[in-house]
């Protein structure tokens, strides 16, 4: 596997005008020759979908819901960042590519992370044009707030509700490419396979989900839009049906998988109630605009009524480490600071298991400040959603808060063209690796799903099939013997799960995959924790092939074939996730490794050997997997310790 | 707490389908409705039986997939609530619950409780949008749009797409539905010069697909998880009206 990235030469800022001027181009005549395949219709599939349908292309796209407006990115309910600098405080394309590496732990590309500020101005203006109905001031202008790891307001937003209008926004200019034939939309099928065809990806293999039908699609380009994998920690703020199956797969097949151990922590989810619980639910991240974070500073006051508990009594513990960063201290600070507060026997809200396992979010003070109607105004959903939840009333009880999984920084490795090491597999949003690093901040997966799909790929996708003789565009032939083979394996790995007639629901050994990865890859990881973990793993995968339980037949809607197939590709995935967290001997962004951290438990990154992406490859089932290492070069943001104190 | 479950089976579309009774018990009153079906599919599983088929996916209330008629109300009976935030504190021990799909002609049933809403997509695929294509906007704050017609859009644009408010109708009418979408586009100026066709072509699309017609019974503005309210639906018939005179004279924008 050879890793070349592809970087632009140049300054940093003009590295994306030097590549669009130097990409090859396919005159609008001859698009309609060339055959596009996108698998996912969320902010960045269904951007690309739409956007490639404009410019002439054929596309086919594929989503496994029954409509493409239910991908998961319609849930981000913050809002998505530019640098616009509509509050005149200092912000820039500049300032918001800063934030983003320094907020990544210095694990992210450079140049990719400058072209996604470059192009955020670009995406407001689009949304706004397709009639994303954000928030706006009394004189017309778009409003701003703040978010999570910057000391500028850029975030653009529709109440809680932004990662819904803009989907809704990538969908409307979706469904009218579909209305012109020129996108065909395929929902209920599910991907199984990338079909590879002297060394370039060339279609792919779907099941349809109603009929059960497996068939082969050929194309000029495969793209991959197919989301993260945080359900291999079962409860996770993911959608139910969100899994790592699309991008599994096409590991397996021959693409390099970078960086899996980076996940992220949401610090502000609704705590878990018990073990019928099927997923967690994330409180906006922008509650901490006006919610201050607090424990008991004493341990015997955990079960006191909150709003008993006076002022000294109280530990405002984020104002207290990081006094310039406050309660908007990054994602993995804040969550490692909740639960160190936990572990610390000051958590609040009911035991599950031996411990409380939340903190307060207390609007008390803002709601003195402003009002009830104001914070009513601004997160009135959200408060309405924790409410329905647990119960409780948030304006005249703090609510309670605990961190989940949440996103996945980590992904299928691309180079700066978003093509995956397979040429002809390109892979957009939170399935590549990019633009993260170690850690995402908040409001930019909603930006860079958008900028992958509207204004990165439309261009990238130009110069690879600008590449490609037009005699030979669409020429594919989906009863050749790479897709002949690749149905036969997909059927004949149905066929397996369905034949094993065990005692155990796919379901089960999802939940225990989890238990495992929450324990030893979740928060804080450890040499011993992840060894142990693997060995774990690589039994319980043995016992799933042996006793799983899936009844009814391909041939018909059977949710449990689907589950199945899904925790199937977890199970091994998740010995991968944690071979990477053990790989990478440092802590930094998400993967906090315990052995790495300073007296007072901040994250200690080791830069000389591990300022790279770590990127593994797929050797066979019986092979453990090779790493190859892409250095990361950083010649304009300074590699310095992240404080935000 | 412990109930009887009375959900509706359909092996397919051509099957004909009918109740099943099955009892279950220790359903912790903190879990969410799906999640007491995922205790049931499991059980049944551990049976060695068929589990209920069931359209879920992001179970916060956002992707409208989800699509019960709980007791004989579409979602159930909180108020705007969707079926996956539905909480089981809601409901009594022992008691007897009735789990139906969608009813309406234009949504037929895969499986179950599954049903299709792709009449749906073809509405708003008839003119669900604005004609922009990537690249071609002005800057985001060119045009002023007054903070009460942002907040009329977004309140239309909440609407998640579930059809509950064609499963409530007596007339199956998927006028709240449409409303929804075109009232947003309508009131912004973005979408104003393709008003007039947008909502005629949306309206027809809506008439071919087999959705009846609004008579005023107001049970979609009642079940709406997201609260859309029946003013949608007026500023529909206005700018019916509006559009089909201006076409009447060859003047429709």
């Amino acid at each position: 596997m050879k890793l070349d990235s592809k970087i632009p030469s140049g300054p940093i800022q003009d590295k994306w005008s030097n590549h669009k001027f130097s990409s090859k181009l396919v005159n609008p005549a001859n698009k309609r020759k060339y055959n596009v395949i996108v698998v996912g219709s969320g902010l960045a599939g269904g951007a690309a979908a739409a956007t490639l349908g404009e410019l002439g292309y054929n596309v086919r796209c594929f989503c496994y819901q029954d409509s493409p407006r239910r991908a998961h990115s319609i849930a981000a309910q913050g809002g998505i960042n530019a640098a616009k600098n509509y509050q005149n405080d200092g912000d820039s394309v500049y300032r918001l590519f800063y934030d983003t590496v320094k907020g990544g732990d210095f694990r992210a590309r450079e140049a990719n992370v400058h072209r996604l500020a470059e192009v955020s101005n670009s995406i407001i203006d689009q949304c706004v044009a397709q009639g994303v109905p954000f928030a706006r001031e009394y004189g017309g202008t778009l409003d701003n707030r703040s978010f999570g790891g910057a000391q500028v307001s850029r975030t653009f937003y529709a109440r809680g509700q932004t990662g819904q209008q803009l989907l809704l926004g990538a969908y409307s200019a979706l469904s009218r490419q579909i209305a012109t034939g020129q996108v065909k939309m395929y929902n209920r099928h599910e991907m199984l396979d990338v079909v590879v065809e002297d060394g370039r990806a060339v279609g792919i293999t779907t099941r349809n989900m109603v009929t059960g039908d497996v068939e082969s699609w050929a194309a000029d380009a495969v793209l991959l839009a197919t989301g993260g994998y945080s359900n291999v920690y079962f409860l996770s703020t993911n959608a139910a049906g969100c899994n790592v199956t699309a991008a599994y797969r096409a590991y397996k097949k021959g693409a390099g998988f970078a960086n899996p151990c980076y996940t992220q922590i949401h610090p502000t989810c609704i705590p878990v109630h018990g073990d019928q619980q099927s997923k967690l639910t994330l409180m906006s991240e922008s509650l901490r605009n006006d919610g201050r974070v607090w424990v008991p500073k004493k341990a015997e006051d955990v079960g006191k009524d909150p709003n008993s508990i006076p002022e000294e009594d109280r530990d405002y513990y984020l104002e207290r480490k990081y006094p310039s960063f406050g309660n908007l201290a990054p994602r993995d600070i804040s969550s490692r600071s909740a639960k160190e507060a936990c572990d610390d026997g000051r958590g609040v809200g009911p035991k599950v298991g031996d411990q409380r396992n939340g903190v307060y979010l207390d609007f008390r003070d803002s709601i003195n400040r402003l009002g009830k109607d104001k914070i009513a105004e601004r997160y009135g959903n959200l408060f309405d959603m924790y409410e329905r939840i647990t119960a409780e009333n948030a304006y005249e009880r703090p609510m309670r808060i605990f961190p989940a999984l949440h996103y996945t920084m980590g992904g299928l490795w691309v180079d700066y063209n978003l093509q995956t090491t397979i040429p002809g597999l390109f892979a957009l949003g939170e399935c590549n690796f990019s633009d993260h690093g170690g850690n995402r901040l908040g409001a930019s997966a909603l930006m860079q799903g958008l900028a992958d799909g509207y204004f990165v790929i439309p261009y990238t996708l130009g110069n690879y099939l600008g590449n490609i003789p037009v005699g030979e565009a669409g020429k594919h032939n989906p009863d050749s013997p790479a897709f002949r083979a690749s149905k036969e394996m997909v059927k004949a790995h149905n066929d397996r799960l369905l034949h094993i007639k065990g005692k155990r629901t796919a379901r089960s050994f999802h939940k225990e995959l989890g238990h495992i990865m929450w324990e030893y890859a979740g928060m804080a990881r450890n040499a011993a924790g992840l060894q142990k973990a693997i060995g774990m793993i690589s039994q319980l995968r043995a016992e799933f092939w042996s006793d799983v339980f899936v009844p009814g037949s391909e041939a018909e809607l059977n949710n449990e074939l689907e589950r199945a197939a899904r925790v199937a590709d977890f199970l091994e995935f998740g010995e991968l996730l944690c071979r990477d967290a053990l790989d990478r001997d440092e802590s930094c962004g998400g993967h906090f490794r315990e052995e790495h951290q300073t007296a007072d438990g901040e994250a200690v990154r080791d830069d000389e050997n591990f300022c790279n992406v770590s990127v593994w490859e797929h050797k066979g089932d019986k092979e453990a997997p090779v790493k190859h290492i892409e250095p990361l070069e950083f010649d304009n943001v300074k590699l310095t310790v992240r404080s935000y104190k | 707490m412990n109930l009887k479950l009375k959900v509706w089976r359909q092996p397919s579309q051509e099957a004909a389908g009918k109740f099943e009774i099955y009892d279950i018990e220790s359903v912790s009153e903190d879990s969410s409705f799906l999640e007491m079906l995922d205790i049931l599919n499991e059980r049944l599983l551990e049976k060695g039986e068929g589990p209920v088929h069931f359209d879920h996916d992001c179970r916060e209330g956002i992707c409208g997939m989800c699509s019960l008629t709980i007791d004989g109300i579409p979602h159930g009976p909180e108020r705007a609530t969707t079926a996956c935030q539905l909480h089981m504190r809601h409901f009594k021990d022992g008691d007897t619950i009735t789990i139906e799909p969608w009813r309406a002609k234009p949504f037929p049933v895969v499986k179950d409780l599954v049903v299709d809403r792709t009449a749906f997509e073809r509405i708003i695929q008839s003119g669900g949008y604005v004609s922009v294509n990537t690249g071609a906007a002005p800057d985001g704050n060119a045009i002023p749009i007054p903070k009460k017609d942002a907040d009329f859009a977004m309140d239309a644009a909440a609407c998640i797409g579930c059809g509950a408010c064609v499963a409530a109708c007596p007339n199956a009418s998927a006028m709240l539905f449409t409303s929804a979408k075109a009232s947003q586009l309508n009131t912004l100026p973005q979408g104003r010069p393709e008003k007039d066709r947008r909502t005629l072509a949306m309206v027809s699309t809506m008439d071919a697909e087999g959705f009846g017609n609004c008579t005023n019974y107001g049970e979609c503005e009642a079940v709406c998880p997201k609260e859309i309210k029946l003013d949608m639906i007026a500023k529909l018939n206005r700018d019916f009206a509006v559009a089909s005179v201006k076409n009447l004279f060859g003047k429709a924008g």
